[in-house]
């Protein structure tokens, strides 16, 4: 078995009397697309902190590729590459030199091939010389992305990446993301769009509180959770309410329900009822329901 | 990828360090060059008829020692403090605490940056000078050592206050109630001979009195102490500061919580 690109064990954080991690254990393996998820304060970014050695826990251990994050942090750090939350920049310098000096600090003396392609994928060449300050909000993402990728590291964590960036530019990076990750990167993510996460991650954690409160693949994450809806328009709405469903605008009902066979037996209420079916959609179980469902159960 | 060299993670922190003040030399350093300078033309017309140090050395030429090892101690000490402070405030401090440097290494950069910024102020404050008073340099190497020492010590002090301070007003307090109060006091208008007994042995406590007055050895081969006793406490207080602040750095203390 191949290191896991990320172990996380028993690692809990407290600020004060308040608890950001109270004993997350958590393996990420290499060439995963990994989801961490949960509401404001979760402990999302904390969890990232301790991975990249600004925050210290008060127990528990992380290894990046196999590399403790404080007894071997040279290289650990070297195989990590960390978008942050916060919109940080040095105003004193250029895209350009903020990226090679950030090679710099890696080691990595000559790097502007690599930089170039970073550039372009980003789509900034035409930013390269402009001063940090005078970039606009989703550009300064940009370049924090492009800063946690001078070193080619092997795992990526991202932030909340996409908070601010239009949606071409997401477009755009998502598919730049991707193609790490396809080339072999280990990528995790967080974010508050859970489109995104559902159409990108392969395996979700979801955190509430510190703690991780459901650990799965997408597919089973939402074969396990959610509930199928279907929707219909009736001439007699109020029949459709009577079998359980609920009323919505302009004659619709919702119905929800966990399996397929349950849709039959319900359309067959309806005829026999007179409701009147004239028009009706399925909907597909969403990562939005899933993650409503666990936080409220957890 | 490639090829990695050992201490280059160091170099370009030194490089950023030192390019981040020369950027803005207009203000880090020809700023304080004419400061010195107002200092000297004010003192000097002043004071120089009437005042003559060690015997023949007359005030101007003595102060301008004074000035150029103030102009080293302040700026060394503005280096470091506002650089981290800056970094830690726009929160752009975590692209150096994220790559592998030791906490050595960001010791070591922050430091050499401070003294380096230290020396040119003080090279400019000197070269203007020499423009107006005759300064003698009787031992270089002592004028050399104690402006490294003494930038090493307020470069590190300045770690410290940049490291310590959250606001910009408590590294101003830092400056106004320890750093300044310590360096006006230090002997750098005047020599300690001057001054009533029961001050002269209080600045044998002051630290930044041996730097001074080491410093000043170095151009006139005269001081109120021996040089070797200025270079001993100047030495063991650079040792002891440096112990403390890598002591805070290896902790992590208000970089990583
Ligand atoms: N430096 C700190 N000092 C005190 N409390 C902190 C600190 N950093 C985080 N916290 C607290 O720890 C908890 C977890 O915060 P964290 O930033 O990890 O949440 P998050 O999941 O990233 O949230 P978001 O989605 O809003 O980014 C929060 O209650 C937060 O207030
Ligand atoms: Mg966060």
């Amino acid at each position: 078995m191949s290191t896991p690109a990320i172990r996380i064990q028993g690692v809990s954080k407290h600020y004060g009397s308040l608890k950001a991690l109270g004993g997350v254990d958590l393996e990420v393996g290499q060439g995963e697309f990994f989801g961490l998820l949960g509401p404001n304060g979760a402990g999302k970014t904390t969890l990232i902190s301790a991975l990249s050695g600004l925050v210290r826990p008060d127990s528990g251990t992380l290894a990046i590729m196999g590399h403790d994050v404080v007894a071997d942090y040279r290289n650990a750090r070297r195989n990590l590459g960390v978008v942050p939350q916060e919109l940080v920049f040095d105003p004193f310098f250029s895209v350009r030199e903020l990226l090679r000096i950030q090679s710099g600090y890696f080691g990595i003396r000559s790097n502007d091939d690599w930089i170039d392609e970073i550039l372009a994928s980003l789509d900034l060449t035409h930013k390269a010389s402009a001063n940090m300050r005078m970039l606009s909000g989703g550009m300064k993402r940009r370049v924090l992305v492009a800063q946690a990728l001078v070193h080619r590291p092997p795992v990526i964590v991202l932030d909340e990446p996409t908070a601010g960036v239009d949606v071409e530019l997401r477009q755009g990076l998502w598919q730049f993301i991707r193609k790490l990750n396809r080339d072999g990167h280990t990528i995790v993510l967080t974010t508050h769009y859970l489109e995104e996460a559902e159409a990108l991650c392969g395996r979700i954690a979801m955190l509430k509180a510190g703690r991780i409160v459901a650990l799965d693949t997408t597919a089973n994450l939402l074969r396990r959770f959610a509930t199928h809806s279907l929707s219909v328009r009736l001439e007699h709405p109020a029949r459709g309410v009577e079998l359980g469903g609920s009323a919505g605008e302009g004659g619709w009902v919702d119905f929800a329900f966990d399996s397929y066979g349950e849709v039959e037996t319900l359309l067959a209420r309806l005829r026999e009822g007179g409701a009147g079916l004239v028009e009706m959609r399925l909907g597909e179980p969403d990562l939005e329901r899933v993650f409503v469902e666990v936080m409220n159960r957890a | 990828m490639a090829a990695e060299s050992p201490l280059a993670g160091f170099r370009t922190l030194l490089y950023k360090e030192v390019l981040r003040f020369w950027k803005v030399s207009f203000q880090t350093v020809a700023a304080p060059v004419l400061n010195a300078l107002l200092f000297l033309l004010i003192f000097s017309h002043v004071l120089d008829r009437h005042v003559t140090v060690y015997g023949e050395v007359a005030y101007t030429s003595f102060l301008v020692p004074g000035l150029v090892m103030m102009s080293v101690l302040q700026n060394a000490f503005a280096n470091s403090s506002s650089s981290l402070i800056q970094s830690k405030i726009t929160g752009n401090i975590i692209f150096v605490l994220l790559p592998p440097l030791s906490y050595r290494e960001f010791y070591a950069a922050y430091v050499i940056a401070s003294i380096l910024r230290g020396l040119m102020v003080g090279a400019g404050v000197l070269a203007v000078s020499a423009a107006f008073v005759v300064v003698p340099m009787a031992h270089p190497l002592w004028v050399l050592g104690f402006a490294v020492l003494g930038g090493a010590i307020l470069g590190s002090l300045g770690v410290i206050a940049g490291i310590w301070a959250e606001k910009f007003d408590q590294l101003a307090a830092f400056q106004n109630f320890l750093i300044m109060p310590l360096t006006m006091l230090s002997g750098v208008f005047y020599s300690i001979h001057s001054l009533p007994r029961f001050w002269q042995d209080v600045s044998h406590f002051n630290p930044f009195f041996f730097m001074i007055d080491g410093f000043r050895y170095g151009f006139f081969g005269q001081s109120d102490t021996s040089p070797w006793l200025s270079l001993g406490v100047v030495g063991l207080c650079f040792v002891l500061l440096a112990a403390l602040t890598l002591a805070m750095l290896a902790r992590g203390y208000k970089l990583r919580s």
